[in-house]
């Protein structure tokens, strides 16, 4: 809870969003400091996707206060939320099939300077650079999902919203996505990251959110993890 | 004389050239219907009376303002095109997000109402539309007569073609619309303007069949109903080359006119309907058309 004085870069006050006639989020809270790397976990289903997409105007039908740099963004049109600085990287990875790995990559418009270079991006993901002509859904699944992360950090946003990097990836890539994020961090980029995997997310997270029923029920900081496992483990029942 | 399979070789080759100059307008006109159905997901029921409007504006322009070909050539799918985008920003992006079968009514009601007018306007006979001076007249190939216009037109359209497929598959723009047509969601949480986007390309498909409509002119009679009588076979062509598949739409239109071609020289009776033959047995061995992808 460092710095609860400062601004938030995100900040979200009594969320509510609804699928269709389905009401998904009852009134979600949270704070996302610059710099900060925040983990929401919950059980499969209580809208950790739901908060990311709502957060990111995806979903529409959404109502409470979502600003992002002190800017109100729930009057933002979808196209014009990236360009506040917001970079989402979806569960399903959303890698172009009829476009090569490179046109992926440089798919997403520059919204702000900062980002950085493909020649920096490529030393990061050497993998994409070898394969830069095939098409993006012939990468393994590993790949497609550095794909998904590398070409958000052309673009110059300042927060990622990133959704489950982890899901069905073998522990070595697990690994290298956990390198890839904590070098993210450590240049300075603000994160807020979906995950089931603790051990990972412990590595790189400040704070967690744990979500119930479209609720965020606790709210505490990394050090807290070890004394919580038995009560999150409960709760999520990983 | 030369023959082939007790053929004259003139009668075919004739025959084939009728059949790559109709190809031509079919490859161009399915083009543009590929682009739109693969973006929009709108089946363009519109999009022969788009064709007809370009062969119209075309005529109207020499007839009243004395602009003629050349320039014509430039504005006539402007005119249409930006006609689409009108329409696609007032009516047709209100219905995207409802039955598909609501843009495909709401498209053939605005063919009935366009063809409709013009009939009003100019009955049912065609309109002559000379060709420019510097495509009058033909060349002597030594095997057959090759009117001027009619070369320009197959060179011309592979041209358009070959344009189309390039600014798709090689260009940023194009880039987007592949993208948008997967999943244009994430395209627009990229922050790229898709709503701008789906506008664009009505344009660009409408002003693709205003461009046909206008090169059409001097080859067929600009009639109001020049469009309707044509646009059941790029249906039928679109459906053999995969909905949506735009080299698929390019390559089915120059086979199938070819091949309506071949068939009014050994089989005349059968010529009208070769190409719904050829698309009924497409559609029992592979639904999704030659170029589809299986969905």
């Amino acid at each position: 809870m460092t710095d609860r004085q400062a601004s938030p870069l995100l900040k979200v006050r009594d969320l509510n969003a609804w699928y269709g006639e389905g009401h998904a989020l009852h009134g979600v809270s949270l704070d996302v400091m610059r710099g900060e790397t925040v983990t929401l976990l919950g059980r499969n289903g209580v809208g950790k996707t739901t908060t990311l997409r709502a957060i990111m105007g995806i979903i529409r039908k959404r109502k409470g206060v979502i600003e992002f740099g002190g800017r109100d963004l729930m009057h933002t049109p979808l196209h014009r939320t990236a360009h506040a600085g917001l970079g989402f990287v979806p569960e399903e990875r959303g890698i172009f099939s009829t476009l090569t790995v490179e046109e992926n990559l440089i798919l997403p418009p520059v919204v702000s300077d900062g980002g950085m270079s493909i020649a920096e991006i490529f030393d990061l993901f050497p993998n994409l650079k070898e394969r830069r002509n095939s098409s993006g859904t012939k990468l393994s699944g590993g790949e497609q999902q550095m794909l998904a992360i590398a070409r958000m950090l052309r673009t110059g946003v300042k927060l990622l919203l990133l959704d489950e990097p982890t899901e069905g990836l073998a522990p070595v890539i697990v690994e290298r996505i956990g390198e890839v994020l904590a070098t993210l961090k450590a240049r300075g980029m603000t994160i807020l990251l979906v995950e089931q995997n603790f051990r990972f997310a412990s590595r790189i997270a400040d704070r967690f959110y744990l979500m119930e029923h479209g609720r965020i029920t606790v709210d505490f900081p990394v050090g807290e993890l070890e004394e919580r496992m038995a009560v999150l483990h409960e709760v999520i029942g990983v | 004389m030369t023959m082939i399979f007790g053929i004259p070789i003139q009668a075919l080759l004739g025959q084939l050239l009728v059949g790559l100059i109709n190809g031509s307008f079919y490859a161009m006109l399915s083009l543009g219907l590929a682009i739109i159905f693969g973006l929009l997901r709108v089946i363009n029921f519109a999009h022969g009376a788009q064709y007809m409007l370009g062969a119209f504006v075309g005529y109207l322009l020499l007839a009243y303002l004395g602009i003629g070909y050349w320039p014509a050539l430039i504005l006539a799918p402007l005119i249409v095109g930006v006609t689409g985008m009108i329409i696609e920003r007032l009516a047709l992006s209100r219905l995207y997000n409802v039955d598909p079968l609501y843009g495909l009514l709401f498209t053939f009601g605005l063919a009935l109402v366009i063809e409709g007018a013009f009939r009003y306007f100019y009955g049912v006979s065609g309109q002559v539309y000379t060709p420019p001076s510097q495509l009058t007249g033909g060349t002597n190939l030594g095997f057959m007569f090759l009117p001027n216009y009619r070369g320009w037109v197959v060179v011309a359209s592979l041209f358009i073609c070959l344009g189309t497929w390039l600014l798709i598959e090689k260009t940023k723009l194009g880039a987007y619309l592949r993208a948008a047509t997967e999943n244009p969601t994430l395209v627009q949480a990229f922050g790229v303007n898709v709503p701008l986007l789906l506008t664009l390309t009505y344009g660009i498909g409408s002003a693709l069949a205003g461009l046909a409509g206008i090169m059409a002119a001097p080859v067929y009679q600009v009639s109001p109903l020049m469009g309707s009588n044509l646009i059941i076979v790029v249906f039928a062509v679109v459906v053999v080359g995969g909905m949506g598949s735009i080299l698929g739409a390019i390559v089915t239109g120059y086979m199938l006119g070819l091949a309506e071609g071949l068939t009014k020289v050994f089989y005349p009776e059968a010529s009208n309907i070769v190409i719904f033959v050829i698309m009924a047995i497409v559609l029992l061995v592979r639904p999704a058309g030659l170029f589809g992808r299986d969905a």
